[in-house]
């Protein structure tokens, strides 16, 4: 086993504890927005599409490269985008936000 | 890949980001600025990656092109959908990320040269990532068609379903050992990806149109450990940290949102197997009588009424009234009437989705009651108006274990003096079952479009 590889494990272990620590009781009302912005974190796979497809060779390679960077984008984009969303409409019965109409 | 420590650094910053961001997400007051902070978290991570990009200059342009393609693709989809149709719109999110990892593993294991080897650390997460990911995507993509209506939301059973997907199970772990012990190679691979998306499939099927959303939160989970497995395929942190994140939130989500449904998650992932012969409750359902009222009938009722609970559900939502339900409970205060909203924890397609739609119509957030915090006081109320929702108030949840969503914590409706239920048509709820409140006899029914309806009420009202 080399260092990096111990490296990542270590990463990966805390990452697991991390991840059930990091939210706890959350309200019902939010369920459906957490759950769309962790869909958005994991949009993070952009970044392994991208390497990839600019290590690719050959056209299948290429070809399943790109699809995987245009479904990574969608992923990434669409999530932050439709979460915002979600949460836009928290805000607007926030009185001292200025309530809108 | 080996990392200039700038780079990892970047990563790191991206890292605490995300995990910022989600905690932020969790408490509603920050949950705007946490989707923000991990969104910038997700910039820098793709900003920091140009630079360990292969100079290969036909793929850079490839890529980018790419962006520039799905980016607009991604952001018009997510501006332009209703609010009704938000957990569609996720599961499709869900599903596109589940693709994107399992094919990040294929490309990587097809670049592999033949006859030399790789590590097992990295064949394993291959295999893993192809897996989940395929899953995720095949099962999204059944979530996605269950919720558009594309398909019917009940469950789907067949006899043997549960051997069969045991069996498809049992041989990806077959081919998954085999690809990765024998280099049994591509084909393996291939036929690896092609069982997932049969696991995928197979699997949300059987589970019915009103569990979608933990079913789309638990794929979203496994998104995320494809994502991480992606990390160890690639030797990327960020993919790691962003990917197991998620994984195990993701797996917390589920179970929070399975325990506000009253239900286990293995019951709900599995429940529709073995008895499927529950089928309709038993008993002369046509020999059952229900009591329709006009809206002037139930216009007065209201109008002289102490105090009334609206329970919105997803009709409410689809027929776009609660704008129209806002009005009524706007001209029934003006009158001196009591007016609440009991709102069930999965009313609307989703945990929240209800609240969303009502603060949507500036209903004031006082006047939202959550289920612990209204149930009592149904006893007390002269008037239970069920717009559009049903399976949240089916006293079977209560009285029959045999049925789907028995178990389940539902608002106390039947306990009101008079239940008003506006309904296009005597159809069952979305999860299929026919409600015994509906043949109360003190329950009323206003057939129609809810809109229709609550608009004919606010003038009935206003006549009384």
């Amino acid at each position: 086993m080399n260092a990096q590889l111990v490296n990542e494990i270590s990463i990966f272990v805390l990452a697991v504890f991390l991840g059930f620590e990091v939210i706890s009781k959350v309200p019902t009302i939010l369920h459906t927005p957490l759950m769309s912005g962790s869909n958005a974190i994991h949009g993070v796979i952009l970044v392994g599409a991208m390497v990839i497809l600019t290590e690719a060779s050959g056209p299948l390679e290429i070809t399943v490269g790109f699809v995987a960077v245009v479904l990574a984008t969608i992923n990434m984009v669409g999530g932050y985008v439709v979460t915002d969303r979600m949460l836009e409409m928290f805000k607007s019965r926030n009185p001292k936000g200025g309530a809108r109409s | 890949m080996h990392l200039a420590s700038w780079i990892v650094l970047l990563y790191l910053l991206a890292a605490v980001l995300f995990i910022v961001g989600l905690h932020q997400l969790s408490s509603p007051k920050h949950a705007r600025s946490g989707n923000l902070v991990a969104a910038l978290g997700a910039v820098i991570a793709v900003l920091a990656t140009i630079f360990v990009l292969h100079h290969q200059l036909l793929n850079i342009v490839l890529m980018v092109v790419a962006i520039v393609i799905a980016a607009p693709i991604g952001a018009v989809a997510a501006r332009a959908v209703k609010m009704t149709a938000m957990p569609q719109m996720v599961a499709t999110f869900n599903g596109v990320g589940g693709g994107a990892a399992a094919l990040v593993a294929v490309v990587e294991f097809l670049r592999v040269p033949t006859g030399s080897t790789i590590s097992l650390v990295v064949s394993i997460s291959v295999v893993f990532a192809v897996v989940i990911g395929a899953v995720s995507f095949a099962g999204s993509t059944i979530a996605f068609t269950k919720l558009q209506e594309m398909m019917r939301g009940t469950p789907i059973t067949y006899p043997g379903q549960q051997p069969v997907n045991a069996l498809v199970a049992a041989a990806i772990v077959a081919f998954g050992v085999l690809v990765v012990v024998s280099g049994i190679g591509v084909l393996g691979l291939w036929l690896l990806l092609l069982l997932a998306l049969v696991l995928g499939v197979a699997f949300v099927l059987p589970i019915g149109g009103a569990d979608m959303p933990v079913v789309i939160s638990l794929l979203n989970a496994f998104t995320g450990l494809a994502v991480a497995g992606d990390g160890f395929v690639v030797g990327n942190p960020v993919l790691i940290v962003g990917g197991t994140l998620v994984g195990a939130s993701g797996t917390f989500l589920t179970k929070m949102m399975s325990d506000a449904m009253g239900r286990s998650l293995g019951n709900l992932l599995f429940g529709a197997f073995g008895k499927i012969q529950v089928g309709p409750e038993a008993g002369p359902a046509g020999a059952k009588s229900v009591r329709a009222g006009s809206a002037e009938d139930i216009g007065t009722l209201l109008a002289y009424s102490q105090r009334v609970i609206i329970v919105p559900g997803y009709g409410l939502a689809v027929a776009q009234a609660q704008h129209v339900a806002r009005e009524l409970a706007d001209v029934l205060e003006k009158r001196g009437v009591t007016v609440d909203y009991a709102i069930h924890p999965v009313a609307g397609r989703m945990p929240g989705h209800m609240n969303v739609l009502l603060a949507e119509a500036n209903v004031p957030y006082e006047q939202l009651k959550d289920m612990e915090e209204i149930n009592d006081a149904f006893k007390s109320t002269d008037v239970a108006l069920v717009v559009g929702a049903n399976d949240v108030v089916n006293p079977a949840a209560r009285n029959s274990p045999g049925s789907p969503i028995y178990g389940m914590p539902i608002l106390n409706a039947d306990e009101a003096k008079n239940i008003v239920f506006m309904k296009r048509s005597m159809r069952p709820g979305f999860a299929g079952i026919d409600n015994e409140l509906l043949y109360d006899p003190k329950t009323i029914m206003l057939f129609g479009d809810a809109k229709d309806s609550l608009t004919k009420l606010v003038a009935a009202v206003k006549a009384a």
